[in-house]
C-alpha cells in the first residue's frame, strides 16, 4: 500500500494553522485504514451501486458526433443520484467520518453540488450536516439551498468578500480550526492540505476507471482525448487519473474563461499561468497580485468560480501530462444550450465548458468528455442569460 | 543586536509579570494611523508590537482582526507600506511581523526576510507555515537575524510540542484556545502554558482570546511570560473616532493588570 502524496511536484503541502495538524495525521491515518480495508469498499461500493446508480453510463452523442465531426463520448455523472459526481467524494468521506466516530460534518459549496452530496451522505447515515456557501452564491443556486434545508442540512451564509467559493472554502477551515475535536470537514475538491488532494482524487478516481474499461470494450480503443472541466478539478482527476500511464491519450482541462483571459475577470490560473502561491493549504497555480493577494475569481458558473486548482492539476500542467485551457461564460452558454437542443441533455454550466471546448475543435477522433452534472440547478442563471423566457 | 537578541532584551527587560505584546493591525484603518496605534502601544506601556500585514484570506484570523486586514487592502495598503510602519516602530520596541505564507512566497522567501530585516523587524510569524513546511523560510529568517516564531495549540501532542519549541525563535506563541482569533472567557491558560513552557528553552507568549486586565493577570499568573493581545485592540481602533487614543487607554488597564 503506497503512502498518500503530499506533494505533486513542487506544488501540494500542508499550510495550514498548528491548531490543525493533529487532524490531518489523524485523517491520514484514518483515510490509510479504510483504504486498505475491503468492509469500508464493500459498504461504499454497495451504496454507489445501489443508492446512487452507479457505474454511470457512457453515451455516444450521435448528433453532438455529427456536428463536430468525430465520435464524442459522454460520461454521463449527470445521471448519478443527486445529479453530478460530488457524491462520489461526499459519500466516501461521510463513511470515512463515520468510522473516525466523528459528530458533525461540515462543508462548502460553490454551486451546490457539493453541498447537496453531503446533505445527502449525512441524511443517509444521520450525522449532523452544515453547509458553508457565499451569499451570492445562495442567490444564484436557491434550488440547491432549498434542497440542502429539505435534506436536514444547516446552510451558513458566508457574507465576506465576492460572496463565492472561495469565501465559504476559508469560512469552513475557520469552522474547522474551532470545532476540530468533533468536526469532519468533508472537502469538495482535489484541493486543500494533504491528505485531502490525493484523497479525493482516489475517491474520485472511479469516474475514469468505469469510463477507460467501457470504451475499451466498446471500442476496441482507447479515447483520442479526454476532456473535463477544472474549478477546484476533481472530475476531470477522476478521469485523468485512470488514463494517465496512457501516453497516447491527451488529457484536457477546461477552465473558466470567464469574460476573456485578458479581461482578468476569469477562473482561469492553470491556463493563465504566474507563479504559483498558497491557497487553502496547498501551493499551487492561484490568481493573485504581485503582493500575493488572492484576487476574486469570475465564471458564470459557481462551480468554477475559484481562483485556485488541484495541486496535481499544476503539476500535470508543467510536465505536460496534461493541458488546459479555457472557455468564456459566452461559450459555455451556447454549448449548454447546443447539448440541450442536439442530445436532450441539459448539461451543468461546469461541465457544458468541457463540451464547449469540443465544439471549438476541429481535429481530433474520439473524445470522452466527462459531463459532470446536470443542468437544472442552473435554469434560471442560464435562461436569463441566453433571453429564453 | 539581532533581532532575536532584540526580543529576548525585551522579555527580560519588561517591568510586569508578563511582557506585554500588543497586536495592530498594519495599513489599519490606514498607514499613518496605524503607526500612531503603534506608537500610543508603546508609550502605553508594550514591551513588543506584533504589526499583522494584511492577507486576502487569512485562515487563522477571527470576524474582527480579517475585517481590519479586508479594510486595510481596500484602502490600498501593500506590504511595503506595512514595512515602512515597521522600520518607524522598530527603533522603540522590537516588532515581531504577522502574515500569511503566500504574502511571504509572493516576493520570495529570501527577499522578504531580508527586507523585514532591513526594516528593523525583529521576528516573523506566519501562521500557515506549520513545522513541516518551514525549513527554507527557518533558514532565510536565521540568515538574517530574524525570529521565526512558531505556533503551538491546544491540540498539539506533547512530543510535537518539544519539536516546535526547540525550534522556536525569539518566543513560542502559544494558543490558548482551539479555534480562531478572537475574544473569549472562561479558558483554562495553565494546562498550555505549562505544556508550553516545558518543552521550550524560549519565552511562552499566550495569545488568541485575551482582550483584558483580568486575563492579561490570569495569564500571568499561569506562567507566561508574555501576552498577546489583537482582537480586542482592533476592535477598538474600528469603533473609536480616534484609534491611537483608543488602544493606548486600552494597552494601559492590560499593563496596569500585568504589574505587582
Amino acid at each position: 500500500m503506497s503512502a498518500v502524496e503530499h506533494r505533486f511536484g513542487s506544488y501540494g503541502g500542508r499550510y495550514v494553522p498548528e491548531t490543525l495538524m493533529p487532524a490531518l495525521a489523524e485523517l491520514e491515518a484514518a483515510w490509510l485504514a479504510a483504504r486498505g480495508d475491503g468492509a469500508y469498499h464493500a459498504e461504499l461500493d454497495a451504496l454507489l451501486r445501489d443508492y446512487c446508480g452507479r457505474p454511470t453510463p457512457i453515451y455516444e452523442a450521435h448528433r453532438l458526433s455529427e456536428r463536430v465531426g468525430r465520435t464524442v463520448l459522454l460520461k454521463r455523472e449527470d445521471l448519478m443520484h443527486t445529479g453530478s459526481h460530488k457524491l462520489n467524494n461526499a459519500l466516501g468521506q461521510t463513511l470515512l467520518a463515520r468510522r473516525m466516530g466523528k459528530r458533525r460534518i461540515i462543508a462548502e459549496t460553490g454551486a451546490g453540488s457539493h453541498g447537496v452530496a453531503t446533505a445527502t451522505a449525512c441524511a443517509l447515515l444521520g450525522i449532523e450536516c452544515v453547509v458553508f456557501m457565499g451569499t451570492e452564491d445562495m442567490r444564484r443556486q436557491r434550488q440547491n439551498v432549498l434542497r440542502m434545508r429539505l435534506l436536514g442540512a444547516h446552510v451558513e451564509p458566508v457574507d465576506a468578500g465576492a460572496r463565492t467559493l472561495k469565501e465559504a472554502t476559508s469560512e469552513a477551515i475557520r469552522d474547522w480550526v474551532t470545532n476540530v475535536e468533533t468536526t469532519y470537514y468533508v472537502i469538495g475538491s482535489v484541493v486543500g492540505p494533504a491528505p485531502y488532494p490525493a484523497m479525493v482524487r482516489d475517491l474520485q478516481r472511479r469516474i475514469g476507471d468505469e469510463a477507460r474499461a467501457e470504451v475499451l470494450e466498446r471500442h476496441g480503443r482507447l479515447p483520442g482525448r479526454v476532456v473535463a472541466c477544472v474549478g477546484g478539478g476533481s472530475n476531470a482527476l477522476g478521469a485523468f487519473a485512470a488514463f494517465l500511464d496512457d501516453d497516447g491519450v491527451e488529457l484536457v482541462g477546461v477552465e473558466a474563461g470567464g469574460d476573456g483571459l485578458t479581461t482578468g475577470r476569469h477562473g482561469a490560473p492553470l491556463t493563465v499561468g504566474g507563479p504559483a502561491g498558497v491557497l487553502h493549504g496547498a501551493m499551487s497555480a492561484i490568481m493573485q497580485t504581485e503582493d500575493g493577494q488572492i484576487l476574486e475569481a469570475h465564471s458564470i458558473s459557481a462551480g468554477l468560480d475559484y481562483p485556485g486548482a488541484g495541486p496535481q492539476h499544476a503539476h500535470l500542467r508543467d510536465t505536460g501530462r496534461a493541458r488546459y485551457d479555457a472557455v468564456t461564460d459566452e461559450q459555455a452558454l451556447q454549448a449548454f444550450r447546443t447539448l440541450s437542443e442536439l442530445e436532450g441533455i441539459i448539461p451543468a454550466l461546469e461541465s457544458a465548458h468541457a463540451v464547449a471546448w469540443v465544439l471549438a475543435q476541429s481535429d481530433g477522433e474520439l473524445d470522452l468528455v466527462c459531463l459532470s452534472g446536470r443542468g437544472d440547478k442552473d435554469l434560471a442563471e442560464a435562461l436569463d442569460r441566453l433571453g429564453i423566457e | 543586536m539581532t533581532g532575536v537578541e532584540h526580543i529576548a532584551a525585551a522579555f527580560a527587560g519588561a517591568d510586569k509579570r508578563a511582557a506585554l505584546m500588543p497586536y495592530l493591525m498594519g495599513g489599519f484603518p490606514d498607514p499613518a494611523t496605524s503607526r500612531a496605534i503603534g506608537d500610543a502601544c508603546i508609550d502605553a506601556g508594550a514591551d513588543l508590537l506584533e504589526l499583522g500585514i494584511p492577507f486576502s484570506d487569512p485562515l487563522a484570523d477571527g470576524p474582527v482582526i480579517a475585517a481590519a486586514g479586508t479594510a486595510a487592502l481596500r484602502a490600498g495598503t501593500t506590504t511595503d507600506d506595512v514595512l515602512a510602519v515597521a522600520e518607524a516602530l522598530a527603533p522603540r520596541a522590537p516588532v515581531v511581523l504577522m502574515t500569511y505564507v503566500n504574502i511571504v512566497l509572493a516576493r520570495g522567501v529570501d527577499r522578504f526576510v531580508r527586507q523585514a530585516a532591513d526594516a528593523g523587524a525583529a521576528g516573523l510569524i506566519v501562521p500557515d507555515v506549520p513545522m513541516e513546511e518551514a525549513g527554507p523560510l527557518l533558514e532565510a529568517c536565521d540568515a538574517a537575524g530574524l525570529a521565526l516564531v512558531p505556533l503551538v495549540a491546544p491540540t498539539t501532542p506533547d512530543e510535537r510540542l518539544r519539536e516546535i519549541g526547540a525550534r522556536a525563535r525569539g518566543f513560542l506563541y502559544t494558543v490558548s484556545v482551539t479555534g480562531i482569533t478572537g475574544e473569549r472567557v472562561g479558558v483554562d491558560y495553565a494546562t498550555i502554558v505549562g505544556r508550553a513552557s516545558a518543552a521550550t528553552e524560549v519565552p511562552v507568549a499566550l495569545g488568541f482570546g485575551i482582550s483584558n486586565a483580568e486575563q492579561a493577570a490570569r495569564a500571568a499568573d499561569a506562567g507566561a511570560d508574555g501576552v498577546i493581545v489583537g482582537s480586542r485592540l482592533v476592535r477598538e481602533a474600528a469603533e473609536s473616532d480616534d484609534p491611537a487614543a483608543a488602544v493606548g487607554r486600552v494597552v494601559g488597564e492590560l499593563a496596569d493588570g500585568l504589574v505587582g
